[in-house]
C-alpha cells in the first residue's frame, strides 16, 4: 500500500512535468499552428543552464533564475530567427526545420559541456523526506515539484480565463485571422507566447534536473511522451495536456514499477525485467492507440 | 443528409468517377509525356555509370566508394518509399524508420534462428536465403505498416506525425527490451544471406544486387505514380474533400499506399541489415525517421527520382562532415534550416528550374 501511494505520487510528479512541456507545445500548436520538434531542446537548455549557474553559484534559487532566462531567451530567438519564418509553411517544412535545430542545440550542448551527464544536488531546503501519510514518507523534492505543477497550471487556467493576454491567446487559437484584422500586433503575441512556453520547458527541464542526470537527449526523449500527452489530451487544449499528462505520468510510472513484479510471477527473474521494461515503455503508445480508436481528436479536443 | 445523397448518387454511377479520373491519367500521361525522352535519356545514362562504378572504383582503387554508393541506393529505396506516402500521399509520417527497422530484424532473427536451429515461435524456422528474408521483411513490414497505418490514418495534420513518431518510438522500445535478440546492443547478422550463384559477400557483388533491387523497385515506382491509383492518391493529398465527394474511398486509398511504402522501408531495411552485417534499434530511432524525411525533401517531395538525389546529396554530405569533425550536426543542423527555408522544392526543384531555363 505504501509503495504503490509513492509510486502514485512519482506518477504525478512525472505528471506535472511532462503538464509543463505540453502545456507550452500545445498553445505554441494552438496558436501559431506550429509544431515545435525543438521545445525538447529548451527543457535540455533549462536544465543546462540551471546547473550551470548551480556549479558556478551553489545556489539554487539563481539556478532556478538562470534556467528559466536560458529557456526563455533561446526560445524567443529561436522564435525571431527561424520559427516566424515557418507560420505560414506546412507541418513538413516545421517538422523538419526543428529537427535541424534540434541537431543544433544539442551539439552545441555536447561542444560546451561534453557529453558526460551533470549531476546536479538537491538543494537543502528541499531535502529529505516528509510524512504524507501515517507511515509513508516521500522526498520533500519531488513534494514540491508537485506544487509548482499545480501552481503553475492553476496560473495558466486563470491567465487564459481571466487576463487580457489570456484572452488573446484564446481568441488567437479559435479565430487567428479575426484578431490579426483587429489590429492585435500578432507578431508581439506570438514571441510571447512561445516566450511562455519555452519558460515553462525550461521550468519543467531546471527542475527535472536534481531528479534525473542532465545529459544531451534529455529532451527528446521527453518530447516523445509529451506528444503522446498532446494526442491524447486533444491538440491545441491545454485543460487536454494537464489531464493527459497526469494520466500519462501515472499510468507509466506504476506500469514500470509494477509490471516486471506481476511479469515474475510467470517467468524468470531477469526475462520478467526486461519484458516488463520493454511493455511499459510501450504501455504509454499503446494507451494513446486506444484513445485514438475511441476519440481520434483526444480525450478533451480543442475546437467542438 | 445532403452529402449522404451525394456519395449515393456518386456510387450509383461508378462510370462517371472513373471516367473523370482515366482523363486525368491521360492527362497525366501526355503532360510529362513530352519530357519521357530526356527523362528516359538520363536514366540511362545514370545507370550506365552505376554499372560502371565498380570497376571505376577498382581502377582508382577506392574501394569505399562502392560501400557509399550502396549505403546510397539503400537509403534510396527507403526515401523512395516514404516518398509514395509523404511526397505523393500527402502523408507526413515521422516514423518510417519503425518499417526500416522490422526489414533489418526480420533479416537478423530469422539468421539467429538459422544459426541455432531452433524454430521462431516454434514453427518458423530460420533461414539465410535472400530472396526468402527479404520476401519476409517486406510482408512483415507491410503487415506492421498497415496496422499502424489504419490507427493513424483516424488523424490528419500534426496529430497523424506526432502518432507514426509514436508508434516508431514504441517499436524502438521493444526491440530494445528484446533481450533474447540483442537488446540495447543489437544483433549480428555474421554472414550475409546467401543467393543461389553469386557471392553475396563481396561488396561489388552485393553492390550489383542493391542495384538490381533498386532498378526494379524503381520501375515500379514509376507505374505505380502514373496508374490510376497514383493519380487518385495526387488528387487525395491536394483536395480530400473534393476527391471524397466524387466517390473515391480516400482512407483505403491513402492506406494502401501507406503499406506499400512501409513495404518498401522494409525491404530497404533487409537490404541494410545485410550490407552492415548488423542491426540494431537505432535502424528505428526517430532521428533515422527524420533523416528519411531530409532526404525526401531534400531530393524533391513527390517526384520519382527526387527521393534518391536527395538521399545521395544527404549521405555524402553527412560522410564528408563526419570525417571533417565530430561535432558535424553542428554544421548539418542549420544548413537543414537554411535548406529548408530558403530552398523550396529540393534538389529536383533546382534542376527544373535549371533545365527549364536552358530550354526556355
Amino acid at each position: 500500500m505504501t509503495l504503490v501511494l509513492e509510486q502514485l505520487l512519482n506518477g504525478v510528479q512525472l505528471g506535472v512535468t511532462l503538464f509543463l512541456l505540453a502545456a507550452g507545445l500545445t498553445l505554441i500548436f494552438g496558436i501559431m499552428g506550429v509544431i515545435n520538434l525543438a521545445h525538447g531542446s529548451l527543457y535540455m537548455v533549462g536544465a543546462y543552464g540551471a546547473a550551470l549557474v548551480a556549479t558556478k553559484t551553489g545556489s539554487f534559487l539563481l539556478a532556478a533564475f538562470g534556467g528559466l532566462a536560458a529557456a526563455a531567451i533561446t526560445g524567443m530567438m529561436i522564435e525571431f530567427l527561424v520559427i516566424r519564418r515557418l507560420y505560414a509553411r506546412d507541418h513538413l517544412d516545421q517538422v523538419l526545420a526543428t529537427f535541424g535545430l534540434i541537431l543544433f542545440f544539442n551539439q552545441a550542448i555536447v561542444l560546451l559541456f561534453g557529453r558526460q551527464p551533470i549531476f546536479i544536488g538537491i538543494p537543502p531546503l528541499l531535502s529529505g523526506a516528509v510524512q504524507v501519510l501515517p507511515g509513508v514518507f516521500y522526498p520533500v523534492y519531488r513534494l514540491a515539484i508537485i506544487v509548482v505543477g499545480i501552481a503553475v497550471a492553476c496560473a495558466l487556467y486563470l491567465m487564459i480565463g481571466h487576463t487580457r493576454l489570456g484572452m488573446l491567446v484564446r481568441a488567437g487559437a479559435t479565430h487567428r485571422e479575426m484578431v490579426r484584422a483587429l489590429g492585435v500586433d500578432i507578431r508581439v503575441l506570438y514571441t510571447t507566447v512561445f516566450g511562455l512556453g519555452a519558460l515553462l520547458a525550461g521550468l519543467a527541464g531546471l527542475m527535472a534536473g536534481p531528479i534525473l542526470a542532465v545529459q544531451v537527449g534529455m529532451g527528446e526523449q521527453i518530447l516523445i511522451v509529451t506528444f503522446v500527452v498532446v494526442v491524447i489530451g486533444g491538440v491545441g487544449s491545454v485543460r487536454g495536456a494537464f489531464f493527459g499528462a497526469l494520466i500519462v505520468g501515472v499510468s507509466d510510472t506504476l506500469m514500470r514499477a509494477f509490471l516486471p513484479g506481476l511479469l515474475r510471477g510467470v517467468m524468470t527473474g531477469s526475462e520478467a525485467d526486461a519484458l516488463g521494461a520493454g511493455l511499459s515503455s510501450m504501455g504509454i503508445y499503446l494507451l494513446m492507440a486506444i484513445v485514438l480508436l475511441v476519440r481520434p481528436k483526444g480525450l478533451f479536443p480543442a475546437h467542438g | 443528409m445532403a452529402e449522404r445523397t451525394m456519395a449515393e448518387r456518386t456510387m450509383a454511377e461508378p462510370t462517371v468517377v472513373d471516367q473523370n479520373i482515366a482523363e486525368a491519367v491521360a492527362s497525366a500521361k501526355i503532360g510529362i509525356g513530352g519530357r519521357d525522352a530526356v527523362q528516359l535519356g538520363l536514366v540511362l545514362i545514370a545507370l550506365a555509370f552505376l554499372v560502371s562504378l565498380p570497376f571505376i572504383a577498382r581502377a582508382l582503387d577506392a574501394s569505399t566508394l562502392v560501400t557509399l554508393a550502396t549505403r546510397i541506393m539503400i537509403f534510396a529505396i527507403a526515401a523512395a518509399s516514404l516518398n509514395l506516402a509523404l511526397g505523393i500521399g500527402g502523408m507526413v509520417s515521422f516514423g518510417h524508420a519503425a518499417f526500416f527497422g522490422i526489414g533489418g530484424y526480420v533479416v537478423g532473427i530469422l539468421y539467429r534462428h538459422f544459426v541455432s536451429g531452433e524454430a521462431l515461435f516454434g514453427f518458423i524456422s530460420g533461414t539465410n536465403q535472400l530472396v526468402i528474408t527479404a520476401a519476409a521483411a517486406i510482408l512483415v513490414s507491410g503487415l506492421a505498416a498497415a496496422l499502424f497505418g489504419a490507427l493513424s490514418l483516424r488523424t490528419s495534420g500534426v496529430q497523424f506525425i506526432m502518432i507514426t513518431l509514436a508508434f516508431a518510438q514504441m517499436l524502438f522500445f521493444l526491440f530494445v527490451s528484446l533481450t533474447a535478440y540483442g537488446g540495447d546492443d543489437g544483433l549480428i547478422v555474421r554472414r550475409r544471406n546467401v543467393l543461389p550463384g553469386l557471392d553475396t559477400r563481396d561488396d561489388a557483388t552485393f553492390y550489383f544486387i542493391c542495384l538490381a533491387v533498386a532498378v526494379i523497385f524503381f520501375a515500379l515506382l514509376h507505374r505505380i505514380m502514373r496508374s490510376r491509383f497514383g493519380v487518385v492518391l495526387g488528387g487525395i493529398r491536394q483536395n480530400e474533400r473534393r476527391m471524397a465527394s466524387i466517390g473515391i474511398p480516400t482512407y483505403s486509398y491513402k492506406l494502401v499506399a501507406f503499406v506499400i511504402s512501409g513495404m518498401g522501408c522494409g525491404l530497404a531495411g533487409a537490404l541494410m541489415a545485410n550490407f552492415a552485417r548488423f542491426v540494431s534499434p537505432d535502424m528505428l530511432h526517430w532521428m533515422q525517421s527524420g533523416e528519411l524525411m531530409i532526404m525526401v525533401i531534400l531530393g524533391g517531395a513527390g517526384t520519382l527520382f527526387g527521393p534518391a538525389l536527395g538521399a545521395a546529396l544527404w549521405i555524402i554530405l553527412e560522410t564528408s562532415l563526419a570525417a571533417w569533425t565530430e561535432h558535424w550536426q553542428f554544421v548539418l543542423g542549420p544548413v537543414i534550416i537554411l535548406i529548408i527555408l530558403f530552398f523550396r522544392g529540393g534538389l529536383h526543384g533546382i534542376l527544373t528550374t535549371i533545365r527549364g531555363n536552358a530550354h526556355g
